[in-house]
């Protein structure tokens, strides 16, 4: 399969991209290109310009910044998956990225380039939303946009078209808390046909005082399931407490029949994942 | 607009004018000549595109030519020296790991890196690595013995 023909740039800073992205007009960023590539060889997607990021200095690496981990966008999945630091800090981030497509695919692709599509089956949306991630934009200014307000749409994100997303920035998980991300993969693509992740931290009786529950794959992108959350937050996550909450995840998800599933069958799934994620993260929380 | 792209493939020097659209595997299989990386799928699922570039296992049916300018590139030519076979191709030999042959380049350059990340995989660990490798004939179990094959005797030759 053949992309559309398409111009390529390559070049060496920050600016230089931003300059190129205000310039030409109809083009793309490519970071991995492990999203963009497939959508251009079926010409669902044929930007006249791509900006290839490979030469970019200071968008690559893992560190830790006062209580957050701060990843460069162009990061690959599996730098991700074998961080250290995200290991021990906030090793659900780790596992999610070891969840993505395959190796060959973990060692191209790039957490920045993923959020910054937007597909609404990815895997990582649901653990940056459960963990309350920040997003790093550098266009004219720098700005930092929450979690809450980046996915919009199917691929569609808050990142504005003048801007580069640049970083990605985790929470350390604090004390008492556990974490844990759960998908019912495509058997093909392996991408998400539901996905949920789960942050709970619990006091000293045992009882939640935080919540984070975000889920992908079922709706038109990623969402917070405010609904479980809530009944979470305050009570002291037996089975039936985790079960009742994880009966409201589908709530509020603007669930999609597709040819893998009716409505019926991927809000049922975002039951089930969700009580096995909270199952998981308290017994994480608990160790 | 022609790019010109400079890369070191199975450590000869490569370099030709391309157009940006052309994909890595079209440029390594039409363009050099090396006709043992495979096109399968073209989607990215099957594997059998799979080639190391700067040492990673990447599948070359999803990478431009022009963004490996630069790029030191092994294929599954590269690997035999002399005239003897890697120990993985050994093992593929030795454990009958292939029947038709078409997902073997990929499978081993998989291999490869898997045996470098984990040096003693266990059966699970082989398994699970080769998750972006379809093989529609041996049902995956002689390609798992000739890794372990590899394993030991990468092992020993160390």
């Amino acid at each position: 399969m053949y992309p559309a023909a398409f111009e390529y740039h390559a070049p060496a800073s920050v600016a230089d991209a931003l300059k190129l992205l205000g310039k030409l007009d109809d083009a793309k960023i490519l970071a991995g290109g492990h999203s963009l590539i497939p959508m251009m060889k079926l010409r669902l997607a044929q930007p006249k310009h791509l900006i290839d990021l490979r030469k970019v200095a200071g968008l690559t690496g893992i560190k830790e910044d006062k209580g957050m981990i701060a990843i460069g966008a162009m990061t690959t999945h599996w730098e991700v998956e074998s961080s250290k630091v995200l290991k021990s800090k906030c090793p659900v981030v780790s596992e999610t990225a070891a969840m993505i497509g395959d190796p060959a695919v973990r060692n191209k692709g790039t957490i920045g380039g993923s959020l910054a599509h937007g597909d609404p089956a990815a895997d990582m949306p649901a653990t940056v939303i459960a963990l309350g991630a920040e997003f790093v934009c550098q266009g004219k200014k720098k700005r930092t946009v929450k979690v809450d307000d980046w996915f919009k749409g199917i691929m569609e994100t808050a990142l504005g078209e003048d801007e580069l997303l640049v970083e990605i920035r985790v929470p350390a998980l604090a004390k008492g808390t556990g974490a844990a991300y759960l998908k019912f993969p495509h058997p093909a693509s392996r991408f998400a046909v539901v996905g949920v992740a789960a942050v709970v931290t619990l006091d000293k009786e045992g009882k939640c005082t935080k919540a984070g529950v975000g889920v992908t794959g079922a709706g038109t992108h990623a969402v917070r399931a405010k609904g479980v959350e809530a009944a979470l937050s305050g009570k002291k996550l037996d089975a039936a407490a985790i079960e009742a909450a994880a009966a409201k995840a589908a709530d509020g998800v603007d669930v999609q029949a597709d040819l893998q599933g009716s409505e019926e069958y991927k809000a049922h799934l975002c039951r089930v994942f969700a009580k096995r994620a909270i199952e998981a993260a308290v017994k994480r929380a608990h160790a | 607009m022609k790019h010109s792209v400079k890369m070191t493939i199975n450590g000869q020097t490569q370099s030709h004018e391309v157009e940006p659209r052309l994909l890595l595997v079209h440029y390594i299989r039409e363009t050099v000549g090396l006709t043992g990386t495979h096109v399968g799928c073209d989607t990215s699922q099957c594997g059998a595109c799979t080639i190391l570039i700067n040492g990673q296992a990447v599948k070359s049916c999803t990478v431009f030519a022009v963004q490996a300018d630069g790029a030191k590139i092994t294929t599954i030519e590269g690997l035999a020296k002399n005239g003897d076979l890697h120990p993985i191709q050994q093992g593929f030999w030795e454990k009958h790991g292939l029947q038709c042959g078409f997902c073997t380049p990929g499978m081993i350059l998989a291999a490869y890196q898997m045996l470098e990340r984990y040096p003693k995989p266990s059966e699970e660990q082989i398994r699970h690595q080769l998750d972006g490798n379809l093989c529609r004939c041996t049902g995956y179990h002689n390609i798992v013995k000739a890794i372990q094959w590899a394993s030991e005797h990468m092992a020993g030759a160390k």
